[in-house]
This record gives C-alpha cells, structure tokens and sequence, in this order.
C-alpha cells in the first residue's frame, strides 16, 4: 500500500482533486515536521484492508451458534468473549452482543457520528455513516430493512441501538435452519456483515452451496 | 451542541448500500484515515475534542463534505488550535515553520498495541448509580452550546434505564479540555411512540447510552 501509483484505478478522472492535493500535502508537511512516520500510516491502513473487517465478527457469531458455552459467556459480557478469538481495542473496548429471536429483530446504528464494532465488522461502510440511515433507523428502521430488500414477519418486535456511547454493539443473528452439524467455518461464510449490523439477514444454506 | 451531525429522526430518505463495498474508495481516504489515528498522539486530544472538532461547523458545511473531508476539516482544526500546522503551511502545501516538541510519535513498531489498547473509557465509580434497572427517567431538555452525546430526539421523553453501564469519561467535559469527570451510564430505552408520537411504530424500541447528568427521575 506503499506505491500511491498503484491506486490510481480508484478515481475517475485523470487529474488530481483540491482534497487529494490537501491531503497529500498535508502528509508531507507532518511527515517532514517528524509527527508521523508514513511507514506506521501504511500499516495502519492496511490493518483495517487486509486484517480488520466482518470475517472477525462471523466467526464468533459462528462460534456462538455452535457452542452453547461461549453463546451464553459472549450475551453476558461480549467483550472478553470476543477477546478470546483475538479480537479486541479501538473502537470495541466495550462491547455487547444483542440476540436475535423469532420475536425480537435488533439494529445498531450512530445518529451522532459512527459509531461502530471495528475490531469484529472492520471500518463502516458509506450507508451507515449517510445522513438518510443515522436519520431513519431510529424512527422508521422497518423502512430501512426494505430499503435492503427484507421484510421482518408481522409482529416482530424490533429494537435500535443509538450507539451514543463508547459501548459498540454487535447483533448475534438467528442461525439459518438446516445447518445441523455444520463446521464453525462453514457456519461462518453465511454470516453476512450487515446481519451482524441488523440490516441484514445471514445467508441461507442454498446461497453458499 | 446542536448541530447537522445529531440526525436521528429528522430525515427519511433512501438508504442506499452498495454491494461488496470496499474499506476505502480512493487513495486520499486511505491517508486521511491513517493520519488522523496518528495525529492523536503527537496531537494530544481526545476522541471528544476530536468529534466536537467535526462536528462543530455550519449545516451546509457538515452536510456538503463527505465523511473523510470531515475527518480532515476535524484534524486540520485540531493541529491548527495546537500549532502544530499553520494557516499559511496549508495554503503553501509545505512546512514553513520549525515543527513544535511533541512528547510522542507512532512508530510502525508501536501500530499494533495502539490498536489493541484503544481508549477504554470506564472509570472507578466515586459515588452510587442514582437509578437502577426499571427505574422510569426523562432525558432532560437541555441543548448546551458544547459537545454533547444526548441526542436531540429523545430530550425531553421518558424512558426506562434497561441496564447500569458503569461509570465512563463523561464526553461533554472532556470534549472542551474539562477533564474526564467520569459519570454513570445508563442504556436508556424509549417506547417508538413516546419518540414519535401515535403514528409511530407500535412495534418499536429505541435504546440511547446516557450519562446520569443528561437524565432526571420521572
């Protein structure tokens, strides 16, 4: 992630913009000032591209779904739990798991700013930091879900999550029927992001056939 | 404060998820982001000063920038209040000045316990919780010219502490260099109609993280 050239695809337009400029020289300005190493910058960076993201989050939900043990540690206190698949510091010092039921839908959201899991779901992606969802999840969230093409049954209760603090949450989903013995690792490849977000739905069996 | 950042419930327009979306969408991103981590460091703030440095600008000017402009508007203000940059060093695009003494800088070696430290923001309790679990609250009506983290949406209505947090680093202090006065937290529940009146959904229940400063017994 060293080489700027080689990330040139990412724009649509040939010239650079006034923010990349502005960007570009402010790097240059701390970087010769000694306040940043640009080789820290780079791992940060690819920290969270290439470490950091929802496969975290997956397997302990995956965990969760196989091992009634660690479901019921990761409900009482998700942070230690997640913590022992690894995953633990910024942006998650304090987390809890929110359980899905048949009657009972959760969904997180950050109306003040973004707020969200990074060392179980990775850095947040556009929408969740958009102005329509920090906007509607809190008053109209099952006009959300439809804006991600689902519908909850009649009747289901649904419950949002303003993450006002530095407590992150994390929705364990309801476990996909007929997986029945299935490995956590393939368990995991239905667990889909915005079902760990409340967005979403994890994957059926038949999609990741 | 009030602001364009405290949303909840004000719009409802179309949210708009694109498939397999990368971290970052072009390269200045991808630095923008990093420089800011970094700038904590030598820079000294907190992650309240640095929301209340993003959030505390004009409607048209929050609203007209994308997420990562507003990181950078945040971390140029932040540096500018510090001179650890000046104004003149931004328009020129180059350092013009002797950089100022910082007591630290992020090494690549320190990168990964950095990120595994994070900020932890519970703190020994001095003195009892005032509520407890069950106990009905109204979310006071205040609007402080400050940062605050009691979203405008629920000030003013009752709702029920569903669970004690602990006590946490209270961000309108520390937001504005008044220390971490750490408070109690509460998870504060609201019935969706008490929010939203009677055409809202029966069926709703929407949770806010409160400090016991934001909240008064009903």
């Amino acid at each position: 992630m060293t080489d700027h050239d080689h990330h040139h695809h990412d724009h649509d337009h040939s010239e650079l913009s006034d923010t990349e400029l502005r960007v570009r020289a402010l790097e240059t300005i701390l970087t010769e000032k000694g306040y940043v190493d640009p080789a820290a910058l780079d791992l940060l960076i690819e920290t969270y591209e290439t470490k950091v993201g929802p496969r975290n989050g997956a397997r302990v939900v995956a965990k969760a779904w196989s091992d009634p043990a660690y479901r019921a540690r990761l409900l009482a206190d998700a942070t230690p739990a997640i913590a022992e698949l690894g995953y633990a510091g910024r942006q998650g010092e304090h987390i809890v798991a929110l359980e899905n039921t048949r009657s009972l839908h959760n969904m997180v959201v950050c109306t003040l700013c973004s707020c969200y899991p990074w060392p179980v779901l990775g850095l947040p992606p556009v929408w969740y930091k958009s102005a329509p969802y920090r906007s509607k999840a809190v008053k109209d969230p099952r006009g959300v879900l439809k804006d991600f093409g689902f519908e909850l049954p009649q009747g289901t209760e649904i419950r949002v999550w303003d993450s006002t603090a530095e407590i992150r949450y994390l929705v364990l989903p309801l476990r996909p029927e007929r997986t029945e013995g299935w490995s956590e690792e393939r368990l995991a490849e239905l667990v889909t992001r915005d079902s760990m977000i409340g967005t979403g739905l994890p994957k059926q069996p038949h999609e990741i056939a | 404060m009030d602001g364009a950042h405290d949303m909840g419930g004000v719009w409802s327009g179309e949210v708009r998820p694109e498939p397999n979306e990368p971290p970052f969408h072009a390269e200045w991103e991808r630095r923008a982001f990093a420089l800011r981590l970094a700038m904590a460091m030598p820079g000294g703030w907190n992650i309240d000063m640095s929301r209340f440095a993003r959030e505390d600008r004009p409607p048209q000017d929050y609203l007209g920038k994308s997420y990562y402009e507003i990181w950078l508007a945040g971390l140029e203000r932040l540096m500018l209040a510090r001179n650890l940059v000046t104004p003149d060093e931004i328009e020129a695009g180059k350092p013009l000045h002797p950089a100022k003494p910082v007591a630290r800088t992020l090494t690549p070696e320190g990168v990964a316990g950095m990120l595994h430290r994070g900020g932890p923001t519970e703190r020994k309790a001095t003195s009892p919780a005032l509520f407890a679990a069950r106990d009905q609250v109204r979310a006071k009506m205040i609007n402080p010219p400050t940062h605050t983290r009691l979203p405008h949406y629920v000030r003013g209505h009752v709702g029920t502490i569903e669970r004690v947090i602990g006590c946490h680093v209270f961000p309108d202090s520390n937001a504005i260099g008044g220390g971490e006065n750490p408070q109690w937290l509460y998870t504060v529940t609201f019935d969706g109609r008490e929010l939203w009146g009677e055409d809202g959904d029966p069926g709703l229940k929407v949770s806010v993280d409160a400090w016991e400063p934001y909240l008064e017994r009903a």
